[in-house]
């Protein structure tokens, strides 16, 4: 179990947290204009790097605020 | 004396060098590859075919698994693949000529709440219209099937009842694997150890070689076996799925006399446990949250899974955690798999099988196989094609499938 | 009896009677069961697992592979090691043969679990630990030291000595001295088992096992969770023997195990012993032995180790002429048989790297000492002491220090086996797997360590290979002709020795193995008989059975208040999500199909929230209390998922809308009062509103006080019926409740529960979001068009809409069902096929299932709610659903089987 550091309250046990995915992935402008083949990458389709990661940890169980972390998904270590 | 295993015959496999070029190249030494190559020789004749794998044979999530087999799935396209399987299994120790030691004991799939037995009935009525053994059961029936399920009102989260599939079963691992292995092996099919993929040879729409660790082998068409570790390799490929990988882990007790006689699973009371031949609990624990290749997860998912064990097992109590590992399940947004052709038009997928990957070892081995020889998906793999995400024809087994295992 | 006068640190003055094998023997304090029965000279523990061989003790402490014993009294425990079990008075054990027996009683003892902080972690309290733990104290760090044996000073036995002193004195002092430091916690009898990422180390703590009388306030045993800013790991090593022919007879150990019987219990394991050794700490051994008063002969292959009475051979075998099947004689490579009754092995020493590699540090293979130590350091883990592959004591002292020891000439000679009979060649005692199974292995075509413990089973017995592992990658490196470093060895996992269940469990069990929620009236719901379900956390009314009544006399008496009177219900567990601030209705729009920000305040509008696939996630109503602010409300589900979906949105897409969300879920109770009666109750409850229809409109709220206490009033109906949900801070509920049951007697209001609610919303065709839905559902099949806005540009999930197998005709929709028979209640979860009165052989194509189905007290029938293929189109077909044996034919409907012109929601006609 990792010490995870949030931004606004510092380094918490990892229960606290709750993970969401690659970072990064923007909603589209108009969804509307996709094709389906867009929409699907979209809804559906993330990295999966093993190795550097950048993605998204909400402080559940504290602060609540979203926040970007870089983690390498082969070792587990966070970036400081 | 406890009860032992049989031994392993006194020969398994060569240790071949690759050679320059095979009709077909398989990535991915787990069960899924072996068992393709398997299939292959037997029910196609194709045995110019390697086995290409990264470590050691069988080493991936092949030895972390916990061993659960069954076919009670909800929706008609899983039902027809882990049917198929399940109907192999029933002769495949036969057909390898190796004792894999498939008991047949049962399964139970607890219910805990009003919802959960609506989609249990569901399930069973689905999987009876299906052809496949199903029964619902009353908390008394369970207790009669499994005496050590605690069936009382005295737990957070009494037991209403199980969906019961008496043809589900357990079967040794690495003698499955290692007698797919043997089988492959013993038709002239090379199995590569210690040959990581480093990379594809493309023309146009064709992969013609596979650059490895091991040099550079050229290929008739390919097979993506891999995995917790398909991402990466579609990464060389340029290919995009919807997969993430996770860490799930699997605990065993100390050996102990007989006192778990079937399988139970429990999706509000986190549990899979089974008892082994030899008399160790075997248990799967829940996925970890986050993305990770690491083959480990975090101590608080096995607290959780013991908490949940003596809460509806107390005898379990003073039974001790022996050890723990972990393996890498590579995960789809419907939780079921992805199989099928790949923009490379020699190139097949086979990933994405989340936990049921084990079960499905000799269904998805013969119709993979079939899919190579043919160059088409077989009818049962036709659902799970990538292009399922684009239409959103998905097949969820998320709601539906029970528990994971 | 082996027990030797002056030596050994048990209690000499008290005697403790135990049982083994049904005999009865006597200890002492601070005996373990092992030494106690070396004492009585017990030597044969069990049988192995495969061949039924005997098989004792042959190791002082938890690297023991073979002395397993099951534990009858006081509670039945499996297979812990002899030497690791303290004895007590009244202990019953008996030697197992491989498996261990599970109590058919509950385990009543109580197990917990303590978070801890610090500094410094110093696992093990040897040398090293010591010095490690008194230089991070006296540095000022908060430091725990846990050691897993009963008292400290690790290997040191009193024989050594540190600067010019008994080494148990400086160990005494030691202690002394961190005891006295408030900021320093010392464990002992307490097994660091598993070591995590940033620090994190798990530790048992045995706490009364040992204790005469356990104080029954204390905690069987506990697990330390302790996150540490620096670990140090300083637990020792471990003897490694040498593999000889038939060398899995009671009567061989590990020499220094011997010397550690000898120096802590006083028991001399033998009085005729030879030692076999490749490395120098044995001869240290021999020496104490032999001054214990045993003879003793050292064979040591080494040319010059030892003194003059060194033999300068190798055992290759064993022998056996003792009924309890203990050794009698070694037999020497050169010919030479010695009788003796003990054998002690000596091979070197593995660094206990274990926690090292559970946080993925690597282990490098050391040719000179065989065994595997510590390679590149790990940030913030520090190795000392024998565990880093440190075996002299100042060089773990220095370790201990921080500093950096003297070197010293490594004298071990790496001898896995001798010569002998590959097939009585033991490397795995417990698993009963010999060098053999090694080479059969290696011949069948295995190449990894991995695959050669897969085939032999080497080091997957209970003690995970502490004393085989290396030895078989050895062997394998031999056989393979590779070098052992190429092989690697098998990967150590948590936890470093078994851990009891309940102990990881805790104190999560029964009505603490999840939260129960409840609500503000839960004890009126207890008063009032009700029957409880598990709706997520929360325990909610189900029905409230009169006497002699069963759920569905119950449900129908309550359904039929609630048509024909009124009727009520706490729906206080339903989610309620505060959201404010200027762009509240833009943030609104984007989540819910249809258009919020066009509601006035003071109005009521219900909705229906999508994942950007385009299923159903949650749907309620939402109250716009002012411009700037609307409540939310959720399923009883989800509350927290809709939350963090929300703030998931806000945050990460657009931070830019100035919008706060907070769970009110817990500061509203909220009670539906419901039937043509409920004006009635509302207008006495509130004589100060105007309750007319024209007044208080469906789907309009306001708030108001009755009797200083602020209260808010919604016309909102999950019925069908007249309705309105009276809503209260939590410290009011029982009053206001209490209150509306008072001025609705008149009108025999009825209490009721989530059944008849759920009755009550079937009948008018309002789904449930996870009973009538499972995620593959989408507004369209739940015939919610209308919930769908065609003028907003875009919302969640709106994409999927267009996507083919959304625009499929024979997508799965929501009906109503009438069977045929109209006493028949279909089971929820039944399937549904095509009309057929015998069913065509599987796989049978099946259109859908009930996901709601009910006895209606309005309908004087049975009906349900299915999701069927293209069921829209099929309303008015007739379809079969197998119910057991019997194929029930039933109508498809639409979803609203009661009342679907909606003429009861404002009233009775021609009321107010």
């Amino acid at each position: 179990m990792q010490l995870i550091r949030c931004p606004w309250c510092g380094p918490r046990e990892e229960v606290e947290f709750h993970y969401g995915g690659q970072a990064g992935v923007a909603y589209p402008a108009d969804p509307a204009a996709l094709s389906d083949e867009d929409w699907a990458r979209y809804v559906f389709v993330r990295d999966n790097p093993k190795g550097r990661f950048e993605e998204r940890w909400s402080h559940a169980a504290g602060c609540r605020r979203w926040f970007t972390a870089v983690r390498d998904t082969a070792t587990y270590r966070f970036e400081r | 004396m406890a009860e032992q295993l049989p031994e392993h015959p006194d020969f398994l496999w060569r240790t071949p060098e690759p050679k320059r070029s095979y009709d077909v190249v398989i990535v991915g030494g787990g069960g899924h590859g072996l068992a393709t190559a398997h299939y292959l020789a037997k029910n196609h004749g194709i045995t110019n075919v390697a086995v290409l794998e990264k470590g050691w044979l069988a080493g991936g999530n092949m030895a972390r698994n916990t061993t659960l087999i069954r076919s009670n799935y909800l929706w008609d396209e899983s039902a027809a693949i882990y049917e198929h399987a399940l109907q192999l299994w029933e002769g495949l120790e036969e057909d390898l000529g190796y004792p894999i030691l498939f008991s047949q004991r049962g399964v139970l799939n607890l219910a805990h709440g009003e919802q959960d037995v609506r989609d249990s009935v569901r399930r069973v009525q689905a999987n009876r219209l299906n052809g496949i053994d199903a029964e619902w059961l009353g908390p008394d029936e369970v207790a009669k099937l499994c005496p050590i399920v605690n069936v009382s009102d005295q737990i957070r989260y009494p037991v209403h009842g199980a969906t019961y599939q008496p043809r589900a079963g357990i079967a040794k691992h690495d003698y499955v694997a290692w007698g797919f292995a043997r089988s492959a092996d013993a038709a002239g099919i090379d199995l590569i150890q210690d040959c990581e993929v480093t990379g594809f040879r493309t023309d146009g729409d064709r992969v013609t070689g596979v650059r490895t660790t091991r040099g550079e082998i050229a290929c008739g068409q390919v097979a993506l076996c891999a995995a917790g570790h398909t991402s990466v390799l579609l990464d060389l490929l340029g290919v995009r799925a919807p997969l993430q990988s996770h860490p799930l882990q699997a605990l065993v007790s100390e050996l102990l006399e007989p006192v778990h006689p079937t399988i139970v699973m429990s999706n509000a009371v986190h549990v899979y446990v089974s008892q082994a031949h030899k008399g160790e609990l075997v248990m799967g624990a829940g996925v970890d949250a986050y993305n990770g290749y690491g083959q480990r997860g975090a101590f608080h998912i096995i607290e959780r899974q013991m908490a949940a064990a003596v809460e509806l097992f107390p005898v379990f109590a003073r039974a001790h955690l022996l050890r723990t590992w972990g393996g890498i399940v590579d995960v789809t947004p419907d939780a079921s798999p992805i199989v099928g052709h790949t923009p490379y038009a020699n190139v097949y997928l086979n990933c994405g099988w989340g936990t049921g990957g084990f079960k499905a070892t000799p269904g998805l081995g013969w119709c993979l196989a079939d899919t190579l020889a043919h160059a088409r998906p077989h009818p049962f793999l036709a659902p799970f094609a990538l292009d399922r995400f684009v239409t959103g024809a998905l097949v969820d087994e998320h709601g539906a499938a029970a528990v994971a295992h | 009896m082996s027990r030797v006068d002056g030596y050994g640190r048990i209690d000499r003055t008290r005697t403790l009677t135990f049982t083994f094998d049904g005999a009865q023997y006597t200890g002492h304090p601070g005996d373990t069961l092992a030494s106690a029965l070396l004492a009585n000279g017990v030597r044969r523990i069990g049988t192995s697992v495969k061949l039924d061989r005997p098989r004792g003790i042959t190791a002082a402490w938890g690297e023991d592979p073979t002395g397993l014993v099951q534990i009858e009294e006081p509670f039945p425990e499996p297979m812990l090691l002899a030497t690791t079990v303290d004895l007590v008075d009244g202990l019953v054990a008996r030697g197992l043969g491989g498996r261990g027996r599970l109590a058919e009683v509950p385990d009543t003892a109580r197990y917990d679990r303590r978070h801890t902080h610090c500094e410094t972690l110093v696992v093990g309290a040897g040398p090293a630990g010591l010095l490690a733990a008194r230089t991070a104290a006296r540095r000022g760090d908060r430091v725990v030291l846990v050691d897993d044996r009963p008292a400290a000073g690790g290997a040191l036995l009193g024989t050594e000595r540190i600067c010019g002193r008994d080494a148990l004195d400086f160990v005494a002092d030691t202690i002394a001295e961190l005891r006295a430091d408030p900021d320093v916690r010392i464990l002992p009898r307490t097994t660091a088992f598993g070591h995590y990422d940033d620090g994190f180390v798990l530790a048992l703590e045995r706490r009364t096992d040992h204790l005469a009388e356990p104080p029954r306030n204390v905690s069987r045993q506990r697990v330390w969770r302790i996150r540490a800013g620096h670990v140090v790991v300083a637990t020792g090593a471990h003897e490694r023997p040498v593999v000889v022919e038939d060398n899995d007879r009671p009567g061989i150990m590990l020499a220094a195990s011997a010397r550690d019987l000898l120096h802590r219990y006083g028991v001399r394991v033998g009085r005729e012993i030879v030692v076999f050794t490749t490395d120098d700490a044995a001869h240290g051994a021999a020496a104490d032995l032999e001054a214990a008063g045993a003879r003793v002969t050292v064979v040591d292959p080494r040319p010059g180790a030892g003194g003059s009475a060194t033999r300068q051979a190798q055992v290759v075998g064993t022998r056996s002429d003792a009924e309890d099947g203990a050794v009698t004689a070694v037999t020497l490579d050169d010919g030479t048989v010695l009788p003796c009754d003990t054998l002690l092995l000596s091979g070197g020493w593995n660094p206990t790297a274990h926690l090292f590699s559970h946080v993925r540090g690597a282990l490098r293979y050391d040719a000179e000492l065989g065994a595997f130590r510590p390679g590149e350091p790990l940030d913030g883990v520090t190795v000392v002491g024998a565990a880093n592959g440190t075996f002299d004591l100042a060089g773990c002292l220095a370790e201990g220090r921080g500093e950096t020891p003297e070197p010293v000439a490594r004298t071990t000679r790496v001898v896995w086996r001798t010569e002998g009979d590959p097939a009585r060649q033991f490397v795995d005692l417990q698993r009963d797997s010999t060098v053999a199974d090694i080479a059969r292995a290696v011949g069948a075509g295995m190449r990894s360590v991995e695959h050669v413990k897969r085939y032999t089973t080497i080091g997957t017995a209970h003690d995970q290979g502490r004393t085989s592992g290396v030895i078989a990658s050895g062997i394998t490196a031999e056989l393979l002709g590779v070098p052992v470093e190429s092989l690697g060895t098998t990967t150590f996992r948590p936890p470093y020795t078994p851990v009891a269940f309940a102990a990881l469990a805790g104190r999560e069990r029964g009505r603490l193995y999840d939260p129960e929620r409840t609500t503000a009236l839960h004890a009126w719901h207890v008063e009032a008989g009700a029957v409880f379900e598990d709706v997520g956390q929360w325990k909610r009314a189900r029905y409230y059975p009169r006497p002699g009544e069963d759920m569905e006399a119950a449900v129908l008496r309550e359904c039929a208040a609630a048509r024909t009177g009124v009727g009520i219900l706490d729906g206080s567990t339903l989610g309620k999500i505060d959201v404010q601030g200027p762009d509240a209705g833009v943030l609104l729009d984007r989540i819910y199909t249809n258009l919020m920000s066009s509601l006035k305040p003071g109005r009521v509008r219900y909705g229906v929230m999508c994942g950007v696939d385009g299923m159903v996630i949650d749907d309620g109503t939402v109250l716009r209390l002012d411009e700037d602010r609307f409540l939310v409300y959720t399923t009883t589900g989800g509350a927290a998922p809709i939350l963090d979906h929300l703030e998931e949105w806000l945050q990460t897409e657009w931070p830019e809308l100035r919008v706060s969300l907070t769970s009110v879920t817990e500061q509203w109770a909220t009670f539906p009062v419901v039937g043509p009666r409920s004006r009635d109750v509302i207008g006495a409850f509130a004589p100060h509103v105007d309750v007319s229809n024209a007044a208080f409109p469906f789907m309009s709220w306001l708030d108001t006080e009755v009797d200083g206490v602020p209260v808010r009033l919604a016309r909102i109906s999950f019925s069908g019926e007249l309705a309105w949900e009276v809503s209260v801070d939590g410290w009011h509920a029982a009053a206001v409740w209490q209150r509306l049951l008072d001025l609705g007697a008149p009108y025999a209001i009825t209490p009721y529960g989530t059944e008849t609610m759920h009755v009550l919303r079937a009948e008018k065709g309002y789904p449930i979001i996870g009973q009538d839905t499972d995620g593959t559902v989408t507004p369209q099949d739940l015939g919610m068009d209308w919930v769908v806005s065609k003028k907003k540009p875009d919302f969640v999930g709106r994409r999927s809409f267009a996507r083919p197998a959304n625009l499929d005709p024979l997508r799965k929709q929501l009906v109503g069902l009438l069977p045929v028979d109209p006493d028949l209640r279909l089971p929820e979860g039944s399937q549904i096929v095509e009309l057929t009165d015998a069913l065509p052989p599987p796989p049978v194509p099946m259109l859908g299932h009930v996901t709601s189905s009910y006895r209606s007290a309005a309908l004087g029938r049975t009906f349900a709610l299915a999701l069927v293929k293209g069921g829209h189109a099929r309303i008015g077909e007739r379809l079969t659903v197998p119910v057991g044996e019997a194929l029930v034919p039933v109508e498809v409907t639409g979803s609203v089987v009661f009342d679907p012109e909606g003429t009861r929601r404002d009233g009775e006609p021609g009321v107010h």
